[in-house]
């Protein structure tokens, strides 16, 4: 079982050997509406922890996504561009929004396990 | 139900081409211009053009273009079908906050449309052009008057282009001291434009939050404050409709750290005649002449953004400038002489003069004494509205507002309705709705700015449907709300859809595949 | 005052509801020494008629262009508007609503500006368009800041042929924004070739067709030359009745389009209000400044049009935005739309003609002047006079004499007095032949 990690800016990483999967959480699509676009980082870019990573918009509001953690870019969801409705039903898992090659897999540990982000959230209401 | 009914509805739905058209009365489902084109038809008569050996140099352009040929009575009556969808201030009170919606007198109109205005070059020889350059430097004249400054930039076409003059000249004003700042504050409760036009001049942004109270934090102001700062970007009175009362103390602190004071004028038409902000020692102002001197907004534009500037910016000023030469006037149209500082050109030509007309005429109308009961009318409606709403709906701040009065979703807490829903629900009753969630400092924010045209049996009107309709959503109408409006020309459109799959043209529908 | 409907009892009432003793009382914010206690010492406020009087005594010590023969171009055209526009324009649920923020009950505006968007692709061959910027110096510096985004480069090269005004505006841009720009001298001649200025800094190179100079050329091999180094052509179009009879931006390769919308359905009026026109290619659309009006449907599914990809724009992105455009030129664009919608195909194809036409007919008549010749090899309806003299001074006494004879160069280019003898004219659909004849002999006459 891959274990999901989140950050205090909604998203979310999931480990999967040395790549790390990252989407935003289905907190943060409730509070953006429906997505039209998500602006995804080319692969092969460097990311850096905490740094943009892209944007994602709604009618109303467009967000940065922040990376989790540091890497380069492998892959992106090419879905997105044909259905970003996805990031609405199903942002923890068909939503996600791009791969990156770990560069530094101890970053993982300063974010929050499932039930931190829950209570955070449940904090911000 | 009855003969008359049954007959009405069967002729409804005959005439429902199965693609929703259907007119309503007075309101007519009209086609786009595409969809009526008749090849070789034309709404202007043109003679045959003689035949001439070309010069285009081999460049004549090939294959049809693809425009739609309807004759003049079919063109009249698109736009007219087209116009009867519309709201507008003609229809009745519209009350978007910070925008002014007040009346557009169409003597305005027909002034700009003299020929000796509407039918002149701007490169004409200066000779041949008098009084196109005395209008310009008149109306130059009464903006500095209103706001206590000395200098004036006419040439910026609207208000973010305003901004973006007078944070050009700021950014001189700093490079010729040979100083390199780089940021820019703005309060959080600022229009969009603020921030984006800071950043198009390369600066980065630092917010100031709001007090309490609804204006900027003076105390986080200074603290954010340092030789780094280029500017603060004040709007006052500022987009909760409060007068920024602390503008002196504002000013006293920016120009202690060597920055300058932007003050965003959108919201002048609280202060026309009664105070002038440059009493109160800002260093560039922008004027919306299509807020608050009645050019007419025109469905999104044109505008016209003049800057009023300070002795410490007016020679960054762009080209052109206007300068006295002897009893008459001169066009300075390059950098050199007087003018060798300036930041240069922002636009083509000499500006919005087709604004300048109107907004003079405006301006000539009211005289300093109109411009002055104005104002007071302004806020004096905007007031009314607070008193008489207040105890149904929730104001974010006590008051008294100035020109336009915030207030917030608090009173439709719990009920299930949302200011966008409370907003459509509006449009039914005929009124085209408030500004909507913003400034951002407040949730779910409602703007009212009645302007001073309204009558007071207009704004009992307003005031009434207004609380009746917070009365019905506390009731428990939520359904009623969520699917407002009911009786506009259109129900709510689908605005995902339409960014998802952007269509923002027609094209011809392909052939049909195989016949 | 006769725009203010509060009377004197209503105001009295009103402030009873308040609470306030007196308007005055309201602005109680506002620091004590800074509220003004009078009017200004400026005039008071006129009747209609007053103002009727003053302002055409203003307007009557100006030349007006129909009032002489009259050739200037240079960026802005005179050009025959039907009546039916002005109609259309004043029509007060056009004049007088605002941007259309709620679309259900400002489906016209949104229609209008929809079939603009339309009208504005098509006829400069693109794929799609935006709903107008303020006018064709301002959306060439847009175009130049959007290119700058896609190709995340700071290079911009300016062609010869760019209205001065233009090259000016993208300069001034370029230095508060942060990059740089590569300005080719003017260039009458139409020999200059931006290509050999490109590298792998350039995010694009900025062409006008047809030049300030009236030429026309086919910049297609410059196309080529930018997407090898991956760069983009930006072209631009200032006289928008040319795309009526001349090769359109689309057709080579081009990738923006900037340009100047004014001669179609607006007045010259001194320079303002004008149009900027910008259009692109899909691929490109994010990227677009400026408002853009959409397809979708309402919920009964009848087909509607709304603001859309507004997360581009200022009110949203903040800081972030593709531009810090609010305001755009909507009145403009629509008188565009309904002159355009009027001409029609065979009306738009037809005047473009006649434009070129009268140009033809006017070249053929001062090409016979002594001593004039005319530089261009190619033009639309505006070509570039070689004077025996300044042609400062020229214009200035045919004004005397009562010709308008068009813009000297010097007017743009004071320090290059390699152009002081050039003369840049142009003639439309509006001169006719009697007033080429005046043109002629009044030339031949300073000339003598």
């Amino acid at each position: 079982m891959s274990d999901v990690r989140y950050t205090k800016t909604h998203e979310w990483v999931r480990v999967e050997g040395d790549e790390a999967v990252i989407g935003i959480t289905d907190y943060a699509q409730t509070q953006l509406g429906d997505v039209v676009y998500v602006e995804l980082p080319e692969p092969g870019r460097r990311l850096e922890k905490d740094k943009e990573a892209g944007v994602v918009e709604s009618v109303k509001a467009a967000s940065e996504i922040f990376a989790p953690v540091s890497g380069e870019v492998r892959a992106v969801n090419a879905a997105l561009a044909e259905d970003p409705a996805r990031v609405n039903t199903d942002a923890e898992g068909a939503g996600w929004f791009f791969k990156l090659k770990l560069a530094d897999a101890t970053e993982l540990g300063g974010l929050l396990d499932a039930a931190a982000y829950k209570k955070f959230v449940e904090g911000l209401a | 139900m009855s003969d008359w009914s049954r007959a009405v509805s069967g002729f409804a739905a005959e005439a429902d081409t199965g693609d929703g058209h259907r007119n309503r009365g007075l309101e007519i489902e009209e086609l786009l211009l595409f969809e009526q084109d008749a090849p070789g038809r034309s709404g202007v008569d043109w003679p045959e053009p003689p035949a001439v050996a070309d010069r285009l140099g081999g460049m004549r352009r090939e294959g049809a273009i693809g425009l739609p040929g309807l004759s003049e009575p079919q063109v009249i009556r698109h736009y007219t079908r087209l116009s009867q969808k519309n709201y507008g201030i003609d229809t009745g009170i519209y009350p978007l906050g910070s925008c002014t919606m007040k009346h557009n007198p169409r003597l305005n109109e027909k002034m700009a449309r003299l020929p000796g205005f509407a039918d002149l070059h701007p490169l004409q020889p200066p000779a041949t052009v008098k009084g196109a350059l005395a209008l310009i430097d008149t109306l130059a004249h009464w903006l500095k008057a209103l706001t206590g400054m000395p200098a004036v930039a006419m040439s910026p076409a609207a208000g973010a282009h305003g901004e973006l003059c007078g944070m050009m000249c700021i950014h001189a004003a700093l490079e010729a001291r040979g100083e390199r700042r780089k940021r820019v504050l703005v309060p959080e409760s600022a229009h969009g434009t603020n921030p984006a036009t800071a950043a198009t001049c390369g600066y980065a942004v630092d917010p100031i939050p709001a007090g309490d109270a609804g204006r900027v934090d003076l105390a986080a102001l200074r603290a954010k404050l340092g030789p780094d700062v280029a500017a603060i970007m004040l709007t006052s009175p500022n987009t909760c409709g409060l007068f920024e009362s602390e503008m002196r103390a504002i000013a006293a602190a920016v120009h202690g750290a060597g920055a300058f004071f932007y003050l965003d004028g959108a919201n002048f038409n609280a202060l026309m005649g009664r105070v002038r902000p440059g009493d109160l020692g800002i260093d560039a102002m922008h004027l919306n002449l299509h807020k608050t001197f009645s050019t007419p907004h025109g469905g999104g534009g044109p505008g016209s953004g003049p800057v009023v500037l300070a002795e410490s910016l007016a020679r960054f000023a762009p080209l052109p400038w206007l300068v006295h030469d002897g009893d008459g006037f001169r066009l300075i149209e390059h950098a050199e002489g007087e003018a060798a500082a300036t930041i240069g050109r922002i636009k083509g030509f000499h500006g919005q003069i087709g604004m300048f007309v109107r907004a003079l005429a405006f301006i000539m109308s009211h005289g300093a004494d109109g411009l002055r009961q104005a104002s007071g009318d302004a806020v004096l409606n905007a007031n009314y509205v607070l008193a008489s709403l207040q105890d149904v709906l929730t104001a974010s701040y006590p008051g008294p507002a100035m020109h336009e009065v915030l207030f917030d979703d608090r009173f439709l807490h719990d009920t299930g309705v949302s200011t966008l829903d409370f907003a459509k629900a509006m449009i039914d009753e005929g009124f085209h709705p408030m500004t909507m969630y913003f400034p951002l400092i407040v949730h779910g924010a409602l703007l009212v700015e009645p302007t001073e045209n309204e009558s007071k049996a207009g704004l009992d009107r307003f005031i009434a449907v207004m609380r009746s309709l917070a009365e019905r959503a506390k009731a428990g109408e939520a359904e009623f709300f969520h699917t407002a409006p009911h009786l506009a020309p259109r129900r709510r459109l689908d605005e995902t859809a339409a960014a998802r799959k952007p269509v923002l043209r027609w094209r011809k529908p392909a052939q049909a595949a195989a016949e | 005052m006769r725009y203010l409907s509060l009377t004197d009892d209503d105001r009295r009432v009103m402030l009873a509801t308040i609470g306030a003793a007196r308007i005055d009382d309201l602005y109680r914010d506002v620091p004590t020494d800074a509220l003004l206690d009078r009017p200004l010492d400026l005039p008071c406020g006129m009747g209609e008629l007053a103002v009727e009087r003053a302002l055409a005594t203003l307007a009557a010590r100006n030349v007006a262009a129909g009032s002489v023969p009259f050739f200037l171009g240079a960026g802005t055209y005179r050009h025959h508007v039907p009546a039916a526009v002005d109609y259309i324009v004043q029509r007060g649920e056009f004049l007088t609503s605002y941007t259309p923020y709620q679309p259900e009950i400002a489906q016209g505006t949104l229609q209008a500006l929809f079939e603009y968007q339309t009208q504005l692709a098509l006829i400069t061959g693109m794929d799609v368009a935006n709903a107008s910027l303020y006018d064709g110096a301002t959306a060439t510096a847009e175009a130049a800041m959007m290119a700058n985004r896609l190709t995340r480069r700071k290079k911009v090269i300016l062609g010869g042929g760019l209205h001065p005004h233009y090259a000016e505006t993208v300069a001034t841009y370029a230095h508060f924004n942060g990059f740089t720009v590569v300005a080719r001298p003017p260039d009458p001649a139409a020999s200059d070739d931006p290509a050999v200025l490109i590298d792998g800094e350039t995010s694009c190179v900025i062409v006008q067709n047809p030049g300030i100079f009236g030429q026309v050329r086919d910049f297609g091999a410059l196309a080529a030359s930018c997407h090898k180094a991956g760069a983009l052509m930006v072209v631009v179009v200032a006289e928008a009745v040319s795309l009526g009879l001349v090769k359109p931006p689309g057709a080579m390769a081009a990738d923006i389009v900037a340009g100047e919308g004014q001669s179609l359905g607006n007045a010259i009026g001194f320079g303002g209000p004008h149009l900027g026109l910008f259009a692109t290619r899909d691929h490109h659309m994010r990227q677009m400044p400026g408002r853009l009006v959409g397809e979708t449907h309402d919920a009964e599914g009848r087909r509607g049009y709304v603001l859309t990809l507004s997360a581009r724009e200022q009110h949203i992105r903040r800081e972030k935005a593709t531009s810090n455009i609010c305001t755009n030129s909507g009145l403009c664009a629509l008188g565009f739309a309904a002159h355009l919608a009027l001409l029609g195909e065979s009306g738009f194809t037809r005047l473009a003609a006649l434009n070129h036409a009268a140009a033809v007919a006017l070249a053929e008549r001062l090409e016979g002047v002594p001593g004039v010749r005319i530089v261009n090899d190619s033009f639309f309806n505006e070509f570039t006079l070689r004077l025996p003299r300044q042609a400062a001074a020229v214009v200035d006494a045919l004004a005397a004499k009562g010709v308008l004879a068009g813009v000297p160069a010097s007017r743009f280019w004071p320090d290059r007095p390699e152009l002081a003898d050039l003369l840049l004219v142009a003639a439309t659909e509006t001169n006719t032949e009697a007033e080429m004849d005046n043109f002629a002999a009044a030339l031949r006459e300073q000339l003598r």
